[in-house]
């Protein structure tokens, strides 16, 4: 009975998609463990304006991972509705921080006040990201392109109309307040990029938990046709979603060019496109479109993340750094496959089966 | 369902058109000066596009400003990432019977033929910035940064500071490239000479990018090591790390905890030098023209050149002498 009663609690835990990532994440915690206990230590400090912020690697990996979480949640949605990933965001962030750089510095790139306050400029990235995301959206839903080949559109020319922008300068915003969204807000210790995190998390959650959209997302993302007689406009659900990643993007664009108050449009954000459609992976959510979990995806790109920072902690040699990574992210993404999954459950249950069976 | 298919064909290469067009206009591309010369030399530059890098912008812009009506030129410039591009536009100025043809290729091989054919046409090639896989004989000379020399003069800067102990956080630009080996070289072969003093904390690539170098720096600092030198191996990378610094309390440039070096000479970062807040930049010097300005004039008076390989003159600035003078001379 208490057998039986084990065996359903398991099997409801290995249902759950978000095992995955949590599994990779344990594990990569109980490797650090072990090797050095010290990564997991964090410390209150003064940082060089004199306010107190926690430091540590794990704080380093709740700062730097946040913008990809961010992406994350805006690949999820984009992967449910089209059954395809959007591989232009990296360039997208380039445009979006070289619109909110535009605006912040005017004409002058090297001015020293700000020509407008942070919000508008914000605001008009954002308004600038969600046009591109459409259009990449339009070209999706409407013309009916594959959303790989739709994006590599503006994969290829973004980082030059992100630089044309510009006049090709490199502006640099002095006020310190601008640096606030990409290190600390002065009296609070945790990172910022973090705290926009979760309040994209929590806005995001809101909007799944009290709208339609995670049920209209997931049904044109499982059967276009169908949702279509329900009644459903499946162009329209699928620009929806270009377009809110367009937002993700400008919101980690602002914390990108926060964290060093100015911008590189060549390396800006570069493959960043890999590791958020990665991180849906991770997350267990099938790349072909349909169900998600958004939990999953972002626990993904903190554990992206992580491995990321373990690596560098490791010193392992920098030629060598993509080759460990690529064998940890097989391991992750054949464990984190819907088919494994399914087998791995099976054998669960045979291996109860017969254990339940020898007692009786 | 064919008509909305048939749309999407069209309207999707009409995109794609465009964005080409869009990208020729913006790079300029094709010829500006053409027409008739009189005595003015008439040179065919191709270059990399100007929107690759900082380094390239000032480039293009020192090759405008240098090869002039007013200087007796008549310059037409093309801009390509693509080495198939950049050979097709070499073919089109040698068509134009162009009397030098500057090049700063974008890929090494591939220029044998084109060479080839510019030679038998009579145009004289001089390669900047960059060198090709060909023979000497195909071209008159050729105007290069020594990345070694670079990564030598900075190392060399360092080791006249006579720190008790050198603890390096050493961050490294894109594995294999030639400035990354280059900057590289030096430093790893100081560190193997006198292990006793030197020693590598951390050696990472950040792939020129300030927040990978940030990261990496962070990583150093949460693990506790101590380090008092900071070699980036460009001006960005440098930024990423003392970003890290900031974040950590840890002070940095002249007279502090650790020295800054970086690479580059960006505008703001000599003016970090100023401020001392880093404390070495290297330069990677991309004001070639006077140099190929040199050049031809020597070939037009008949002259021979006493060498094919031209180095160029690099320059390392210390924050502690740099002028506001040399932020604006030599920034880029």
């Amino acid at each position: 009975m208490q057998n039986n009663k084990m065996a359903q609690i398991w099997q409801q835990i290995s249902r759950n998609q978000i095992l995955i990532p949590f599994a990779a994440l344990l594990l990569l915690a109980l490797f650090n463990l072990i090797a050095d206990p010290s990564f997991f230590r964090i410390t209150l400090k003064d940082n060089a304006n004199g306010d107190p912020v926690l430091s540590g690697q794990l704080i380093s990996i709740i700062d730097s991972g946040s913008e990809l979480a961010i992406l994350a949640i805006g690949m999820t949605l984009v992967t449910a509705a089209s059954g395809g990933q959007d591989i232009s965001v990296g360039a997208a962030i380039a445009i979006s921080g070289s619109v909110l750089l535009r605006v912040l510095c005017g004409s002058d790139s090297r001015s020293e006040e700000m020509q407008a306050p942070i919000i508008v400029a914000f605001l008009i990235a954002c308004v600038v990201s969600m046009l591109f995301g459409a259009f990449n959206g339009a070209l999706v839903a409407y013309f009916k392109i594959q959303p790989m080949v739709a994006t590599l559109i503006l994969f290829t020319a973004g980082r030059s109309i992100a630089a044309w922008i510009n006049n090709n300068e490199l502006p640099i915003v002095k006020d310190p307040s601008f640096s606030y969204y990409g290190n600390y807000i002065p009296g609070i210790p945790v990172p910022a990029p973090f705290l926009i995190a979760i309040v994209c998390f929590v806005v995001t959650w809101l909007v799944l938990k009290f709208t339609t959209l995670g049920l209209y997302v997931q049904s044109v993302g499982i059967n276009e046709k169908t949702s279509r007689l329900n009644g459903l406009n499946p162009e329209l659900i699928k620009l929806l979603t270009y377009v809110l990643l367009g937002l993700c993007v400008a919101v980690a664009a602002l914390i990108k060019v926060s964290r060093i108050s100015t911008i590189n449009y060549s390396v800006i954000a570069k493959d960043i496109e890999m590791d958020a459609i990665l991180a849906v992976a991770l997350g267990g959510n099938a790349l072909s479109g349909g169900k998600f979990n958004m939990a999953a995806s972002v626990l993904g790109a903190y554990v992206i993340q992580f491995l990321t920072t373990t690596l560098y902690k490791f010193e392992v040699n920098a030629a060598a750094l993509p080759a460990y990574k690529a064998v940890v992210v097989i391991l992750l993404v054949v464990m984190s496959a819907p088919t494994v999954r399914e087998k791995l459950s099976a054998l669960v249950k045979k291996i109860n089966g017969s254990a339940s069976a020898e007692k009786t | 369902m064919k008509m909305k298919k048939l749309v999407a064909v069209v309207i999707s290469t009409i995109v794609c058109a465009a964005m080409l067009t869009g990208c020729a206009t913006n790079g300029g591309g094709g010829s500006s000066g053409g027409g008739k010369s009189g005595d003015l030399i008439k040179v065919g530059i191709i270059n990399n596009d100007p929107n690759e890098s900082g380094y390239r912008t000032a480039n293009d812009k020192d090759l405008k400003a240098t090869f002039t009506k007013e200087n007796g030129f008549d310059a037409s410039f093309a801009y390509s990432l693509k080495n198939d591009e950049q050979i097709t536009h070499a073919q089109k100025f040698i068509q134009d019977e162009v009397d030098y043809l500057l090049l700063s290729a974008a890929d090494t091989a591939g220029w044998d033929g084109v060479l080839k054919e510019a030679q038998n046409a009579g145009v004289k090639v001089i390669l900047f910035d960059r060198t090709v896989d060909a023979d000497e004989s195909l071209y008159e000379a050729s105007i290069v940064s020594d990345m070694d020399k670079e990564g030598q003069t900075a190392v060399d800067w360092l080791k006249s500071q006579n720190l008790d102990k050198y603890e390096v956080i050493h961050i490294q630009g894109v594995m294999g490239s030639a400035a990354q080996k280059g900057r590289s070289g030096a430093l790893d072969a100081a560190a193997q000479e006198d292990s006793s003093k030197w020693n590598i904390v951390a050696q990472q690539t950040a792939e020129w990018n300030a927040e990978k170098a940030q990261q990496i720096v962070q990583s150093v600092i949460d693990s506790g090591k101590s380090f008092n030198v900071i070699y980036a191996e460009n001006d960005d990378m440098a930024k990423g790390a003392v970003a890290a610094l900031d974040k950590a309390n840890i002070s940095h440039g002249v007279g502090k905890d650790v020295i800054v070096m970086g690479f580059d000479c960006n505008k703001w970062a000599l003016e970090e030098l100023l401020k001392q807040n880093w404390n070495y930049d290297g330069q990677c010097n991309p004001f070639q023209s006077e140099y190929i300005k040199d050049v031809i004039q020597k070939l037009e008076n008949g002259e021979k050149l006493t060498q094919k390989t031209i180095i160029m003159n690099e320059k390392g600035f210390d924050a502690t002498t740099i002028t506001q003078a040399d932020v604006d001379n030599y920034g880029i």
